[in-house]
């Protein structure tokens, strides 16, 4: 069974659609990712650990873990909640919201980045009114963590709502007709169902998060200590020709978007064993 | 029926004050984060009317810009629908050692930053790169040029048409393709009259999908592109340099150009969804007819 | 064309569908594969068409005594796999569009064809419709007609009645078994329902477990089932257990519902004395539950309305049984009770 030793079937075309998959593959994607792992191994220990404990390094990657930590939260419960209202109530506009819904994934980071500075600044719209409350949020941590909010949305939604969707509605009525009040029937019945999906949506709006350039260097202002973020050194240590150092922060990013990874391809694993057992 | 209407009023969320409260945050959230931005875009964009705003698109910067992002994106385009195509029939038909492994790397460029993405081009085609040598001696510059934009956006757009097409394509089923090949269709045939108008909406939408965030790539472009002015600047690179040049409202006014892609991408999402609930709507009678 | 399958196996994992099967299908005939789900029916029908292929064993065509490697093969699925994008029309026609240009019929002849296969299976009024516009039976006819349209040697369905109700499925039986008549065409239909091989084909094979337990007429196997698994498969069926005649212990007797008469006085020594339980009639059918007063087990009689008038019992009663036939096997350890 070793080696590509397909099982048979009628269908044709395997040579050749995995021709052009293998290639493409190689080229595109593993040849430019071993780069990076060469480079890594020309590194030397020293200069790496050197590099990564740096203050200003170490501070960046707490302000970039800490900041997707938050807005990957914040959506963990905001999506949850989008989520419900759209599968669940009938209101005015709602197939327009739920077609938004994808609206910060098809738009570029970029474009992103410059609406919520001009929205959230003291003279926008939202950050008037932000600023009489005493709350400063363009070019602070937590203009990083609205950015990153907007950012992973879509993320958080479309995991839980398809989840919502195929629950079973006799599952609730058999809940009901047992005697089981609101509440329970939530916690018991509803929430179970959600987790993996809602966890799944957590790490990924996590991953995308802690690895988001475009939008946040227009809202957080890049001031070193303050508010930069681990993405925003690799591309200054670049400028300074200092590829060693962009290496090493880039590696360290790398290893945490392969375990984000690796855990929701374990969760869609789990998920899909859990529906096939019931 | 009246008994099934007291069922939903016993169900978690169907009490009025829950729900008025969760619409309404809901809503609130909703027009804070996306429906404000939106308009935003445009409010600024026009602040000056539409004299100004036509004349920042004319401007000879930003066409230069949008030819760059058409070559870039419409080369990605091309080459990852190639591939979408080709990885979503192999995944679908096919049972074969390594598949999960292909589905993973499938995955991968969607999880790594597009920053660590564009210094990975720089390594491997820039001047002190791997291959950088190779390239400068026959005189073909591929960092700091197109060639390296065209590359930095293909990887980064890489998984948006497989990704769609695989779970549509494993969805519907292989019947109606073994019905064409035992009516004697040969594998093209099959493909371009059985699978390709099954699966059209997808695989428009993993298009123009992959088309808007070709066009609005930031990150890896910006580490590539090395910020030429008129020669290597993309839609989204040409923004930022309005914007931090204060020219708010000319960077507004480019925005809203791929803001406009982005609206037409959720359409056609919509589209896609639309169609396919007919599909399903379509074999509702024979389900009705067993169970009847 | 005649197909001849020699020790055929085909696993899935560690699953085996198909068990070192091998089988004649005859000329003209139209066969049936019956068996429960899981018993390798489907695989075998799949194996025939070339959709999967066998680990081991060989499947060939012969043609008048010679084998022939091309052959034309129509299959009909279980869900029908019409093309959903494509009218009644294209669906029918698609198998002789899709021919090389050199053997490719002009565009009037394949109309024409079209038309004539529409006819015959009486839907030549929905040529411009699409799949979703039909009925469930209506779809099986369409089908059934694309599959015709290439004049396949072979014909393979695939439950080709599983998923409608039943009305209409009745109806699709006969006019099938009429279409045969008709076109002779070598056919063979996977189905896990009795009354259907029974009333259609002109051979029935029964499956289990990837192995053929028997093969026969419908009248053969249904008068002469070669195990209890077919007895059982075949129909209701009432189990005595014990000893009969011989007094050995490990046997068990099987005995269909129209073949146990009630009387209410004994007219014989080899009488069951049981209570009346439950009491229906379907149409001229009557159908007597009965308690066997020395064993407490349930048994089934079916007699006709007018011999249960005759006798006038009613629930609660005393009554005596009467087995018309019987059929006993040595009781086998590992299989359980069968119940349909």
């Amino acid at each position: 069974m070793f080696g590509l030793k397909k099982s048979f079937s009628v269908h044709k075309g395997f040579g050749l659609t995995l021709g052009i998959t293998l290639f493409y593959l190689g080229l595109m994607l593993i040849i430019p990712l071993s780069t990076l792992f060469f480079k890594t191994f020309s590194l030397t220990w020293e200069s790496f650990w050197a590099t990564v404990t740096d203050e200003r390094v170490m501070k960046a990657y707490q302000v970039s873990f800490g900041t997707a930590f938050l807005a990957a939260g914040v959506n963990l419960i905001f999506g949850t909640l989008i989520a419900w209202v759209l599968v669940r109530y009938q209101f005015f506009g709602k197939r327009i919201l739920d077609a938004l819904i994808d609206f910060p994934f098809a738009l570029p980071t970029a474009v992103a980045g410059i609406c919520l500075t001009t929205l959230f600044a003291g003279s926008g719209w939202v950050g008037h009114y932000l600023e009489l409350a005493g709350i400063q949020v363009v070019f602070t941590q937590w203009g990083i963590v609205i950015a990153l909010i907007f950012i992973t949305l879509p993320f958080s939604v479309r995991s839980i709502q398809p989840v919502l969707e195929d629950l079973n509605p006799e599952v609730e009525e058999a809940a009901i007709s047992l005697g089981a009040n609101r509440w329970q029937l939530f916690s018991r019945i509803i929430v179970p169902e959600l987790l993996p999906a809602a966890f799944a949506g957590f790490t990924l709006s996590f991953a995308r998060a802690l690895g988001e350039y475009g939008s946040v260097v227009f809202i957080s202002g890049n001031l070193p200590f303050k508010t930069e973020i681990a993405p925003l050194l690799i591309v200054t240590k670049l400028e300074q020709y200092d590829y060693t150092g962009a290496t090493s922060i880039a590696v360290v990013l790398l290893i945490f978007s392969f375990i984000t990874l690796i855990i929701l391809n374990s969760l869609q694993s789990l998920n899909r064993t859990w529906k096939s057992r019931n | 029926m009246s008994q099934h209407k007291t069922h939903k009023l016993n169900r978690p969320g169907e009490g009025k004050l829950t729900k008025f409260v969760l619409i309404s945050v809901a809503l609130v959230f909703l027009s804070v984060f996306l429906v404000l931005p939106l308009i935003t875009v445009f409010y600024q964009a026009f602040k000056f009317g539409i004299q100004p705003y036509l004349g920042y698109l004319s401007d000879p910067m930003t066409i230069s810009a949008i030819q760059i992002t058409l070559i870039s994106a419409t080369t990605a385009v091309i080459l990852n629908t190639i591939f979408g195509i080709a990885a979503a029939w192999l995944i679908s038909k096919f049972e074969f050692p390594g598949k999960k492994i292909i589905l993973t790397l499938i995955d991968l460029p969607l999880t790594i930053s597009p920053v660590i993405i564009g210094i990975i081009f720089v390594f491997l085609v820039g001047v002190h790169g791997y291959w950088g040598e190779f390239f400068a001696s026959r005189g073909i510059k591929i960092i700091f040029a197109v060639p390296g934009i065209v590359l930095a956006t293909t990887f980064v757009t890489f998984s948006f048409v497989a990704r769609e097409l695989i779970p549509h394509m494993q969805g519907q089923g292989n019947e109606e393709e073994e019905a064409a090949i035992l009516l004697g269709a040969s594998g093209f045939k099959t493909f371009f009259l059985i699978t390709l108008p099954k699966i059209k909406w997808s695989l428009l939408y993993g298009i123009i999908l992959c088309n808007a965030r070709a066009c609005g790539e930031f990150g890896a472009v910006s580490v590539v592109s090395g910020h030429i002015r008129g020669l290597t600047n993309t839609l989204s690179l040409h923004i930022e340099i309005l914007y931090n040049e204060y020219n708010i409202v000319a960077a507004f006014a480019v925005a809203s150009i791929l803001t406009v892609l982005a609206l037409i991408t959720l359409i056609v999402k919509k589209l896609m969804e639309y169609s396919e609930s007919r599909d399903l709507e379509a074999l509702e009678p024979a389900i009705a007819e067993v169970k009847a | 064309m005649s197909i001849l399958i020699e020790n055929l196996t085909k696993k899935f994992g560690t699953f085996t569908a198909v068990d070192q099967l091998s089988l004649t299908v005859n000329d003209g005939e139209l066969l049936a594969l019956l068996g429960p789900s899981g018993c390798g029916k489907t695989t075998l029908l799949r194996m025939i068409a070339g959709l999967e292929n066998p680990d081991q064993g060989t499947i060939k065509f012969h043609e008048n005594e010679n084998q022939v490697t091309e052959n034309r093969i129509g299959f009909v699925f279980q869900h029908y796999a019409l093309f959903r994008h494509m009218t009644v029309f294209e669906n029918v026609a698609f198998g002789l569009k899709v021919k090389p240009r050199s053997i490719r019929p002009s565009k009037e002849a394949i109309r024409s064809k079209v038309f004539d296969l529409l006819k015959m299976v009486q839907l030549d009024w929905a040529v411009n419709r699409l799949p979703s516009e039909l009925s469930g039976g209506q779809r099986q006819r369409v089908a059934l007609a694309r599959a015709l349209a290439i004049e396949p040697k072979v014909l393979l369905l695939d439950e080709p009645f599983g998923a409608l109700d039943a009305k209409v499925r009745k109806e699709l039986r006969r006019w099938l078994r009429h279409l045969h008549d008709e076109l002779k065409i070598t056919s063979v239909f996977v189905t896990h329902d009795q009354e259907e091989a029974l009333e259609v084909s002109d051979r029935i094979v029964i499956m289990n477990q990837g192995k053929i337990l028997q093969q026969g007429t419908p009248e053969e196997v249904y008068a002469h089932p070669a195990n209890p698994f077919v007895f059982n498969f075949l129909g209701n069926v009432n189990l005595f257990h014990g000893r009969i005649e011989n007094g050995e212990a490990n046997q068990v007797g099987f005995v269909r519902p129209h073949d146990i008469s009630i009387e209410v006085t004994p007219n014989g020594l080899d009488r069951f004395e049981a209570v009346v339980d439950r009491v229906f009639s379907i149409g001229n059918l009557t159908r007597v539950e009965l308690k066997l007063t020395e064993s407490g087990r349930f048994v089934d009689s079916e007699i006709s309305k007018e011999t249960f008038d005759k006798l006038q019992i009613k629930t609660g009663d005393k009554v005596f049984i009467k087995l018309n036939k019987i059929k006993v096997f040595q009781a086998d350890q590992n299989q359980p009770e069968y119940s349909i």
